[in-house]
């Protein structure tokens, strides 16, 4: 142990990832026009297999980044950040990226808006009984979106903000007050589940003071059970998910159009 | 055999991605679950062949389901492991500026420490140092708390440690960062940080305790193994954890006796 040498660990930083991630919450889409079909050609015979397979990986890495913070993803930072010279080739790209999501992941890459174009992952593997290795570890976060949609969903899709942070304080989760597991309640709410696109918070027009409702997000509606949900609520009320009789036909009917 | 991924493996790939690491024991009783659950063909014992499978799909994306073995208690477990990032960057997503810096920071005192361990008064001394933004004693404190929810650092009676999944994924970067001063476990030949040294001054191999334990189980008179000298450090014991999962067919005798194959190398050779 007598010469001992460290490469100075602290100032070596390879900027790989954030250079890939990149910090793009405010900046425009950039203008995407579809190349013909001749360009594209041309522009395939640019790139070997090789690198088309390795361009495929870096999208699929940053899809699943953005994912785990249930970020939105915006087909002008796949551009911007990982296609790069390769945005002729986008579509192809893009279709080998859907395949190995659902070949390899078992998830669905989803246009939730078309004409932003924004994708989302949608899981079709489900959270079953039994698990002996969580598939989703507990995140209270996850819980306290779970009542609100609850709540949304059973008051028929539009609810004041009064009701919800009336019902969360009953839960003791005041939204004026920092809280252990979400911290300030009223912005995990009004802003990070809203940019996560699982609710929607729109101002009530001609109102004075201003107020505000809520609403399922494009990603609830694509991610979350309405018939599970149901059965969560009956649970807790001791009864069947049928005696909400709108709820029931609502959920079945969303539940087969899946 | 088939060899093509079915909802079963799909199942077994996100509850690893979600996780990050799991025990043998939850990987053995987490593949029955998935065959089950998918109606899979579910054949006890053969979980590595299942999860080669995954790891052929894995391949082209840069990652990779790989086994290893924790220091602390010598138990195997089974880590995805991203191969484009196998350094600090990793976390980035998860972390800002400065708490990544004193997360360097906290690897640079346990790399450099005689066992593998760094105590946190002297983590938690770096916070104020920082370059990109000061951490105060309370801010740092959560931070530490969080690199250990997310099994990046182990915590015991304020001692912290590298977690298993830590030195599996960074293994590479430890290995270049601090060359010089990060040594090979002589047993299983993974990096060896909470471990035993040998004395003699020309040898200085490490053991990790698990190993060490393996190795010199049953000797009344231990030596180095390199150099042959006497091995002066108490020999630890290991008692297996047993669950209902290890009891049953699932435990494989061969994995209990021998030391942990060096599976980096074993498990990317394929195709
Ligand atoms: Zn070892
Ligand atoms: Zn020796």
């Amino acid at each position: 142990m007598s010469q001992k040498r460290r490469v100075s660990a602290t100032q070596s930083r390879a900027p790989k990832r954030s250079q890939i991630v990149g910090d793009d919450e405010d900046d425009e889409d950039m203008s995407f026009t579809q190349p013909t079909s001749s360009q594209v050609q041309r522009a395939r015979e640019n790139f070997t297999t090789v690198q088309i397979d390795r361009k495929t990986a870096e999208v699929v890495q940053f899809i699943l980044i953005k994912d785990q913070k249930k970020v939105p993803i915006r087909r002008a930072d796949i551009v911007k950040h990982v296609m790069k010279e390769y945005k002729p080739i986008y579509q192809d790209i893009m279709k080998r990226v859907t395949r190995t999501f659902e070949q390899v992941f078992g998830m669905k890459l989803l246009e939730i808006d078309s004409k932003n174009h924004i994708y989302i992952l949608v899981n079709k593997i489900e959270p079953v009984a039994g698990e002996p290795v969580s598939l989703y570890p507990s995140n209270p976060k996850t819980g306290l979106l779970f009542v609100i949609l609850s709540i949304i969903f059973m008051k028929g899709g539009v609810v004041k903000e009064a009701l919800i942070w009336n019902t969360l304080k009953k839960l003791r989760v005041d939204p004026g007050e920092k809280h252990d597991d979400f911290g300030d309640v009223k912005k995990l709410v009004t802003d990070e589940f809203v940019r996560q696109k699982y609710v929607e918070y729109v101002r009530i027009p001609h109102t004075e003071p201003l107020e505000f409702e809520f609403r399922w997000g494009l990603r609830a509606e694509k991610e979350v059970s309405k018939l599970k949900l149901l059965e969560f609520v009956a649970q807790l009320h001791d009864q069947e998910p049928q005696s909400w009789t709108q709820q029931f036909r609502e959920a079945t009917a969303a539940e087969s159009s899946q | 055999m088939n060899r093509s991924m079915g909802d079963s493996h799909r199942r077994f790939l996100q509850t690893m991605m979600s996780n990050g690491i799991i025990d043998n024991i939850q990987a053995r009783a987490l593949h029955q679950h998935c065959c089950e659950v998918h109606s899979g063909h579910y054949i006890p014992d053969k979980l590595d062949e299942f999860i080669d499978v995954i790891n052929a799909q894995l391949q082209p994306m840069f990652m990779n389901i790989r086994k290893a073995m924790s220091e602390e208690d010598g138990l195997q477990y089974y880590a995805l492991v991203n191969l484009t990032e196998t350094d600090i960057t990793r976390m980035s997503s998860d972390y800002a500026d400065n708490e990544l810096e004193l997360f360097r920071k906290a690897m640079d005192l346990i790399v450099d420490s005689e066992n593998g361990t760094a105590s946190s008064t002297d983590i938690l001394n770096c916070a104020d140092t920082l370059q990109t933004k000061k951490l105060r004693k309370k801010e740092a404190e959560l931070v530490l708390n969080k690199f250990v929810q997310d099994k990046w650092l182990n915590e015991k009676h304020g001692e912290y440690t590298l977690s298993t999944r830590c030195i599996t994924e960074m293994d590479q970067y430890i290995r270049t960062m601090y060359r010089d001063l990060v040594k090979i476990c002589h047993v299983c030949h993974n990096i060896a940080l909470q471990s035993q040294m040998c004395e003699n001054p020309g040898c200085g191999i490490k053991m990790h305790l698990p190993c060490v334990a393996r190795y010199f189980k049953g000797r009344s008179d231990p030596h180095c193994p390199a150099c042959s000298d006497f091995w002066p450090h108490e020999i630890p014991e290991f008692h297996r954890r047993q669950s209902q999962a290890s009891q049953s067919q699932f435990s494989s005798a061969k994995e209990n006796t021998a030391p942990a194959p060096s599976t980096s190398s074993s498990r990317r050779s394929r195709r």
